[in-house]
């Protein structure tokens, strides 16, 4: 285990956040083209301290704090990715995404197919709400990224995912966008498996197995779709939960294989409804597994509102673990 | 570093004027300046015969006029620097090392083209280790991009600690965008080997740059990066050679990012379909009797190199016939082959399966039925 982490001594775990740390530290190491810019990632270790040391270990080349210009960071990260450099770019919230919209979907996410442009890099941050972080410190703007060939998108739920994931972004060759939820960063912990820890994208994990109805869903939503199946396990509603892990590429075959199981789909996200993962999630089902449906495919999802401050109103706009609880009462009910 | 003239002066004959960068270049090296600039020119020409012939598949742009600042600029580069060009930047392109046959292939979409039939004119580019590849990157539509991009190309370079400028050609009108800022902000910053070049041809589309900036004069605007601006006559192609040498020895010596001004005037419009109805009558004429970088520089060969007719006739022979070869060779390939659309989005899987309803039997897009047929029933219980 490297420096990067603070270990429970009782346990062995780590935290989500702590397990990203790791991994960039071990990729750091291990591959001298890897570095990492952004807004005070360096001295101040990053807005949530998921940098912290890097700067002391890699020195200023390697960890650069940059100007506030997201434009810039995932611009030159492009440049330096085509030079066979591998960049890893945080946004200090992932909300900021926003502002290098251009830059990744029109220059990244076209290089490789329009000029054969190598782009291995990961643009990583902070995301998602539950934190009463307001309109522009909680947003999921995933979907959007789902919607532009050329780009793959992370989203892990678990402290292990995440540390393995985020090495297997930084080896990827294309662009990864890497979603870390802030909710999940010091909640959840893992004990690191041992060695070189690696997930391959694309593939989803089952979370829970069960027979009843399958619930679909990634990231924060994993967490409350396991509380959820474990109170209706009480009513004897037995729910299989997948976390899709990778949202692009998507992990057709293992959702494919949960519907055809239970012949039930609820698919929760975090992310707001209309135009969302979960529309596509339910279309892709549709087409491919009408058949084995025996229940209209069901969404909880957030409310199409901008996400507000205030705990109710937040409360009141994010899926709730209740919802759930609800939806999939509603689906076994066929 | 102080801002040169618009017209540095000639240093022949007095010992105390300073001495231009070109005075090194051979007469060799000079008349080769002319062979860009004309190739550059009588390519266009022959493109707009093939747009006439419908034989181009997109639009079709220009550089009439702004040769001298895109030719003389990018021969301060040396081979294993990169160059990333604007639409108006097909001399330093060919420069560079981009052929004819590649920049015709492209315009007529050919599928043996540089980009293999997906991008347009001469978006397309050569970048890699130095040595192997001729240092250029092409460039995407929204503009001001390249700038980030070439911070980041650049910043590769002092990492690794090789001796590789990079240069990157914006219009006026891109300096209004935020991805100039944030990318010319970002390389002074670093410190990075970066030239920026303003090319100030007068217009970005029908707007004219005094739509475009409150500010005096383009190269106002290094002050604001920290960095040195220079500024030069465009159309005068060893004035253009000089600053972009001295900007490149600038940055090749560890010193950092330069914004470099070159005056200069679009004379056809934004592409060959516009009319430029907006520009004031007289304008487009006065330029291209006055002012054509190409005449002002035979007036230079003949006068200070005594390059004789035969000579630039023997030049223009050249240009003409290597044009003819290249038409000849792109017009004998084919267009791409629709397959080769779904090839190469990621290195990751290789490539997209054809949609369903593009496949020869249905069979093949979707898994199995359920063999049980419909019903709220699992198959291994009871059925109704």
């Amino acid at each position: 285990m490297s420096a990067a982490s603070t270990v429970s001594a009782a346990t062995g775990e780590i935290t989500y956040l702590e397990a990203i740390r790791e991994a960039l530290f071990e990729e750091m190491a291990r591959d001298p083209n890897v570095f990492c810019l952004g807004e005070d990632i360096g001295a101040f270790g990053g807005a949530f301290k998921v940098t912290e040391g890097l700067l002391a270990r890699f020195g200023e080349q390697r960890v650069i704090d940059s100007p506030i210009s997201e434009i810039a960071l995932v611009g030159a990260a492009a440049g330096a990715a085509h030079m066979g450099m591998r960049p890893v770019v945080e946004m200090q919230f992932i909300d900021f995404l926003a502002n290098a919209y251009d830059m990744l979907t029109n220059y990244v996410a076209t290089a490789r197919y329009r000029a054969f442009l190598p782009c291995p890099m990961v643009v990583r941050g902070p995301s998602g709400g539950y934190v009463r972080g307001g309109p522009f410190h909680s947003q999921n703007p995933e979907a959007g990224f789902l919607h532009t060939p050329g780009l793959k998108i992370v989203y892990p739920a678990t402290a292990a995912d995440a540390k393995g994931l985020m090495k297997a972004a930084i080896r990827d060759d294309d662009c990864v966008l890497f979603f870390e939820h802030k909710y999940l960063y010091r909640r959840v912990k893992d004990v690191m498996p041992d060695g070189d820890h690696v997930v391959p994208l694309g593939k989803a994990r089952v979370a829970r197995e069960g027979s009843d109805v399958s619930i679909v869903t990634y990231a924060s939503t994993v967490w409350k779709s396991l509380e959820a199946a474990e109170q209706l396990a009480a009513e004897g509603i037995s729910v299989e939960v997948l976390d899709l892990r990778t949202l692009a590429p998507m992990d057709d075959e293992a959702i494919f294989r949960t519907v055809k199981k239970t012949n039930r789909l609820l698919v929760v996200h975090e992310d707001t409804r209309t135009g969302g993962i979960a529309g596509e999630i339910t279309a892709r089902v549709s087409e491919t597994c009408f058949e084995w449906l025996d229940a209209p495919v069901l969404r909880v999802t957030a409310a199409d509102i901008p996400l507000p401050y205030a705990p109710p109103l937040e409360d009141y706009v994010l899926p709730q673990t209740s919802d759930i609880v609800r939806a999939v009462r509603r689906l076994a009910a066929y | 570093m102080a801002r040169a003239g618009t017209t540095p002066a000639r240093s022949k004959g007095t010992s105390k004027a300073p001495v231009r960068p070109s005075d090194a270049l051979s007469r060799e090296q000079k008349i080769e300046l002319y062979y860009w600039m004309r190739l550059t020119r009588s390519l266009e020409e022959r493109l707009v015969n093939l747009y006439r012939q419908t034989k181009v598949v997109g639009g079709l742009f220009r550089s009439l006029g702004q040769e001298a600042d895109a030719v003389g600029s990018c021969f301060a580069l040396e081979q294993r620097d990169v160059m990333s060009p604007l639409i108006r930047n097909l001399g330093a392109m060919l420069v560079k090392g981009a052929t004819p046959v590649e920049v015709l292939k492209q315009y007529m979409a050919k599928g043996d083209s540089p980009t293999r039939g997906r991008e347009l004119n001469i978006h397309f580019g050569d970048i890699g280790p130095a040595g192997s590849t001729r240092g250029f990157l092409g460039q995407i539509s929204p503009l001001g991009d390249m700038v980030p991009v070439m911070t980041g190309v650049t910043l590769s370079f002092k990492m690794r600690g090789e001796d590789r400028v990079g240069l990157v050609y914006i219009g006026d009108g891109a300096t209004s965008t935020g991805a100039f800022h944030e990318g010319i902000n970002f390389a002074a910053v670093q410190k990075c080997p970066l030239v920026v070049i303003v090319e100030n041809n007068g217009y970005a589309y029908s707007t004219p740059t005094h739509k475009q900036t409150a500010a005096r004069q383009f190269v106002d605007k290094a002050i604001g990066y920290g960095i040195p601006g220079l500024q030069a006559d465009g159309n005068d192609v060893l004035a253009v050679y000089d600053v972009t040498k001295q900007a490149v020895d600038h940055a090749r010596a560890g010193h950092g990012v330069t914004l470099v001004e070159l005056i200069t005037y679009r004379r056809k419009g934004h592409a060959e379909h516009d009319n430029q109805s907006y520009v004031p009558p007289g304008e487009i004429e006065r330029w291209a009797a006055e002012n054509d970088p190409l005449d002002r520089y035979l007036v230079v060969l003949r006068e200070q190199l005594g390059v004789t007719d035969e000579e630039i006739s023997a030049l223009h022979d050249r240009v003409q016939r290597e044009i003819d070869d290249a038409t000849d060779e792109a017009e004998r390939s084919g267009p791409p082959v629709p397959l080769d659309a779904l090839v190469g989005v990621y290195a990751d899987p290789p490539a997209e399966q054809p949609l369903w309803f593009r496949r020869d039997a249905d069979a093949d897009a979707y898994g199995t039925e359920r063999p049980e047929g419909w019903g709220t029933w699992n198959a291994s219980e009871t059925k109704p």
